[in-house]
This record gives C-alpha cells, sequence and structure tokens, in this order.
C-alpha cells in the first residue's frame, strides 16, 4: 500500500451531496474547487460503478470534482438511486488497480504555441524555462468534456498557474496543449478556447475509425516530451493516417 | 433504391435520430431530435420504428424531391405550410411522393423543427449506433454536417401501404416544468423566485447547442464560475451577464457556469419548439412530478402504433386545407429570425 493511500485513508472523508441534475441524472459531488483528493473520490466512484453495475444506470460522466451519474427513471428511481450512490461514496478511496501511463509529444512555441512568449513574460520566466516546467510535470487526466477528447488535467505546478485569457479565442487548432488557472488541457479538435496556448501534438485523442477511437480514460497519467517542428509535421501525417503516436509507458 | 434529393433548404436542418449517448465520458455529446415526440409520431406513421433516422428541419423551408422511385414520407412536430405539386399535404399523416414530384415546406409557424420521416429511414453509416449530425464531432451520415442543397439521400423504394394518419393532443401552453438544481444553492431565494416568475423569451441568437434567455438578470451569490460540472440535456446555466442559457441537444458535456434548474425531460422537446421571441415561463415541481410525467411521456411514445387510423381522403383534405389557411400570408418575422446567428460564446468556450 502507497504512503499516499495512508494518508488519504487517515484523513476523514468530507461528506459528498448528492445534487438533482434533472430527472434523470444525479450529480455527486465531492467538492466545489478544483481538488485532487476530490477527483480521486470521484475516479475510484466512477470504478465502482463501472465495477458492481447497478441496473438503472446508463452512463457516468467524471469532472474535476463531481461524478454525473445518468439513469433511468423507469428502471430506478432518484431515492433508491441517491441511497445506493451515497453508501458507496462514503467508501475509503482504493488505489487504482491499472494506471496506463501515456508520453504524448508537443511541438512548442512559434505558430503552434502563440502564447509561450506572452506567458514567459508574465511569469518571468524564459519560454525555454516554460517548456521545462511543464514537461516536468506529471499529470493525470482529471475529466475528458465540453467537446471530445478535450482532456483536463490535474498536476499543473504552481509557477505555470495564470488566470485565463479575458478574451477566449473563438478557434484554437486542433492538438493544442494548454494551460489555464490550475489547469492543464490537450484539446483534441479545433475549437474556442480562453487557455494560453503552448503548443501543438499530433496526438488525436479522439479519432473517429481508429481504435481505439478515445485514446485517454479519465484517471491516465499522462507525460509531455518536446519534438521540433519538423517531427510534428511527421508525426502528425502519420496521426492523420491512424497512428496512435502517443507512447503507453510501463506503468 | 429511391432517393430524395435536397433542392432547398434553410439552415439548421440535419439528420437526427435517438442520438448516442453513451459516451459523454469522452467529452461526446448525444445530440439527436430536439423533439423525440415529433420524431417518434413521424416515424410511427410510415412504419419505422420511433426513433428511427429523420429530417430535422429547421425554421426555414426546404423543398425536396424523389428521384428513381416513389418515395413515403411523414410530417409531424412544427406546422409549416406543406404541399406536393400545389396539392397540400397534411402534418401527422403518411403521404407518398411519385418519382420526380417535389415536396415544398414553408417557414415553421408556431414552433421550429419538423420532422420528415421516410419509409425505411434514411440510409448511412451509424457511428455509435446513431446517424444523428453532430457536426463539431465530425458525426452524422450521410453527411457529417447539416443539409445543403444538391445533397441526396438514399432512401427505400416506397412499399405502397395504406397511407395513415393520427391524432396527438394539441401542445399545452402550459409552463415548461422544471426540478431546481443542481446549482441552486449559488442563487438567493430572491433569484430563485425572479427565475420562476419571470416571462421569458428564447433569443434569436440560440441553435442546438443552447437557447439564450432574455428577461430576468440573474445575479450569482458568489459569482459566475464554478469548477467544471457535467451537464445534461435541458441544463439552465446562468453565465456571467445574468442571462440563462439552457443547454439543448449539442451541448458540451460539460460547463463552468453554475445551473440553477434543469427542464424535465417530458417537457425538453416542448421546449425545444418555442419560437424565438414567444413569452413563456417555468414553473418548479417535485422529483416524483417530474418522474411519474417522464413515465406518461414513455408510454406516449410507446402507444403511438396503436393510435394509428386509416385515412380518409376528406380527413387529408381538410386537415391540409385548415394548415393552409392558419399560415395565410402572416409569417412571423420573429420564427424565421432564429438560429441565424453562430453560437453565444458562453456556451462555446470551455473554462
Amino acid at each position: 500500500m502507497r504512503p499516499e493511500f495512508l494518508r488519504i485513508m487517515a484523513k476523514p472523508l468530507a461528506p459528498s451531496r448528492l445534487l438533482p441534475s434533472g430527472d434523470s441524472a444525479i450529480t455527486v459531488e465531492f467538492s466545489r474547487n478544483v481538488d485532487d483528493a476530490a477527483n480521486q473520490r470521484v475516479l475510484a466512484l466512477d470504478r465502482t460503478l463501472a465495477r458492481d453495475r447497478i441496473a438503472g444506470v446508463t452512463e457516468t460522466v467524471p469532472t474535476y470534482r463531481s461524478l454525473l451519474v445518468h439513469y433511468d427513471p423507469l428502471v430506478i428511481g432518484f431515492d433508491a438511486l441517491s441511497e445506493k450512490l451515497a453508501a458507496l461514496a462514503k467508501l475509503p478511496v482504493p488505489p487504482a488497480t491499472i494506471t496506463r501511463r501515456w508520453r504524448i509529444p508537443v511541438a512548442y512555441g512559434g505558430e503552434h504555441g502563440i502564447d509561450l512568449e506572452d506567458v514567459a513574460k508574465t511569469l518571468n520566466a524564459t519560454p525555454d524555462d516554460i517548456v521545462a516546467r511543464h514537461v516536468a510535470g506529471d499529470y493525470r487526466v482529471a475529466m475528458i468534456g465540453f467537446t471530445p477528447g478535450w482532456s483536463y488535467l490535474s498536476g499543473l505546478e504552481d509557477s505555470l498557474q495564470m488566470p485565463r485569457l479575458q478574451n477566449p479565442r473563438l478557434l484554437t487548432p486542433a492538438g493544442t496543449i494548454s494551460i489555464g488557472g490550475v489547469q492543464a488541457g490537450v484539446q483534441c479538435l479545433a475549437g474556442p478556447s480562453g487557455w494560453h496556448l503552448l503548443g501543438r501534438t499530433a496526438v488525436r485523442t479522439y479519432q473517429l475509425h481508429r481504435q481505439p477511437t478515445f485514446l485517454l480514460e479519465p484517471g491516465d497519467r499522462v507525460t509531455f516530451s518536446v519534438v521540433d517542428h519538423k517531427t510534428f509535421a511527421e508525426q502528425d501525417r502519420a496521426a492523420a493516417a491512424g497512428e496512435i503516436i502517443a507512447e503507453l509507458m510501463a506503468s | 433504391m429511391s432517393r430524395l434529393a435536397v433542392t432547398s433548404i434553410g439552415p439548421a436542418s440535419s439528420v437526427q435520430d435517438g442520438g448516442r449517448p453513451g459516451s459523454q465520458r469522452y467529452g461526446l455529446v448525444p445530440s439527436g431530435a430536439m423533439d423525440r415526440l415529433a420524431l417518434a409520431a413521424a416515424n410511427v406513421l410510415v412504419g419505422n420504428p420511433p426513433f428511427t433516422a429523420a429530417i430535422e428541419i429547421g425554421p426555414f423551408g426546404a423543398s425536396l424531391t424523389a428521384r428513381d422511385g416513389a418515395v413515403r414520407v411523414a410530417l409531424s412536430g412544427a406546422r409549416r405550410n406543406a404541399d406536393i405539386a400545389k396539392r397540400p399535404v397534411a402534418f401527422d399523416s403518411s403521404v407518398t411522393l411519385a418519382d420526380g414530384e417535389s415536396l415544398t415546406l414553408g417557414f415553421a409557424r408556431g414552433g421550429s423543427f419538423s420532422y420528415l420521416a421516410i419509409e425505411g429511414g434514411v440510409q448511412g453509416e451509424s457511428m455509435f449506433g446513431s446517424l444523428a449530425v453532430n457536426a463539431r464531432a465530425g458525426l452524422g451520415s450521410p453527411y457529417p454536417r447539416p443539409l445543403q442543397a444538391g445533397d441526396e439521400l438514399r432512401v427505400a423504394d416506397a412499399s405502397g401501404a395504406a397511407e395513415r394518419r393520427i391524432d396527438l393532443a394539441s401542445v399545452a401552453d402550459a409552463p415548461i416544468r422544471v426540478l431546481l438544481g443542481p446549482q441552486d444553492d449559488e442563487f438567493g431565494d430572491d433569484m430563485k423566485k425572479l427565475f420562476l416568475d419571470s416571462e421569458w423569451k428564447i433569443s434569436a441568437t440560440s441553435d442546438r447547442m443552447g437557447y439564450r434567455l432574455e428577461g430576468a438578470v440573474i445575479r450569482h451569490l458568489h459569482g459566475h464560475n464554478i469548477v467544471s460540472d457535467g451537464t445534461v440535456n435541458g441544463s439552465i446555466q446562468v453565465p456571467g451577464n445574468g442571462s440563462p442559457i439552457v443547454l439543448m441537444r449539442d451541448r458540451g458535456t460539460s460547463g463552468g457556469y453554475p445551473k440553477i434548474a434543469t427542464v424535465i425531460s417530458a417537457d425538453f422537446g416542448r421546449f425545444a419548439q418555442i419560437p424565438a421571441g414567444r413569452g413563456f415561463r417555468f414553473k418548479a415541481i417535485g422529483m416524483a412530478e417530474a418522474q411519474e410525467a417522464l413515465r406518461n411521456f414513455v408510454k406516449e411514445i410507446a402507444t403511438l402504433p396503436d393510435r394509428l387510423r386509416d385515412i380518409e381522403s376528406f380527413d387529408l383534405n381538410l386537415e391540409a386545407l385548415q394548415d393552409a389557411n392558419v399560415a395565410g400570408s402572416a409569417i412571423s418575422a420573429v420564427d424565421a429570425q432564429t438560429w441565424q446567428v453562430p453560437s453565444p460564446a458562453e456556451t462555446v468556450t470551455p473554462d
């Protein structure tokens, strides 16, 4: 058993709140904040529900601080499901049995990371420092949401945390690697974003007609590596043809 | 095999079905028809299972032509002028287009979306168990985008089955029922009361992702940023400007604004059909009532096939003429303005 696990067990668990999200979903809220311990509990409850299925539960959506449980009220009612979820949410967080670790190559700066210089200036550092700090991070997929494959990571080091843009950009490129607030992100599809763009990866976390269609799972570990822009271009062609590009490391 | 060729079609028209639930944990929203009851009624009329892929037609007009054979179709949902070679076509009835004939549809009246079901369904490649268009995710078949003039759908040849009609209960003009939460505690009692007591209108800057509401300004107790949290169809989130946004079928799967309430499942389609600019109200109910309403809604869809009737020729003409007369020349400009403007930033920004 890891010391981290013992530490979590020793602390009494804050009670969860069960909130109705309409008539066919319940939000199990562990915290109101971005909170690593809460996210561990979210992912633990998610694993439990995947293993010990409750009749009527149709799908679960983990986020940083809550688990959204969709259900069919024709199979199980709100009160019965709330009772079961409340009991499961009280259980101590078991260590994840299998943790996958991915290494994702990133081309930083220049046209692929248009905010790198500004981020460096704001944080009184050089662009190389920023890249070094971002690459040194050991991240966990806290949730995937908003659009397909948009992976929100926890584990951003304190010195890289800065407020999001006042005016979000309406279009940012596919594969954008960015930071925003206390979060780091791997964005899959082109789309709007208010985060700071550090670089791009060729890795598609969502790609139709590829097995698997979705690469990352909530709870996976992620590290980044630096590639030059020429390598990015080669990897991007290979990824378009269906290669996964991200390396699966021994965990 | 016949084809249905799109001669002209307005924006916000796409192939939709029951959607693709099951991958929201990867950020993939289920999408699917805005008004499931209307989709189901149109499908049942042509002998399809209720959530077969059909054409969801937005507030503007359209014209579709049968090619290489006859095509049997049925219209349900928002009323509009409809004719085949100047012969009026009734809603909630099946009808067959002979090879080469065109179905011409006007602007929607008193609603936003009509459903054109095709006997045998739209042919396409199912992705995650659905043909529903989700342009953002590159999903949908045969085209992963809204329909355009020049598109062609492969469809079955008309079977020649007798035409059918169905009597649907007229849509109640009752308040839209909501359950408070999940973040109603981010709002004071005065604001919850204001939300429930106000008359609201759907803004013209609305789309399949979200409907913006105009009316009161709802203030938060602790600011408008919460840590991102899962969303459902009908989540009513309140961004910083205090104007609520109701999340619709193409919503983001997570969002970072407090959600004051959620439209109940049974009223979602009725809400989706409210035209921009028309006043309506919300009403808070309890969980037991919401789930009872859902059971009744599911039962209504399940019993649609039992309510089909044979068509008498005078039925058809009366109904169609009535529809045509109601229309007159006074097309609501407000209806027609909906869905022209891209999504408001609040519904499309990650947090």
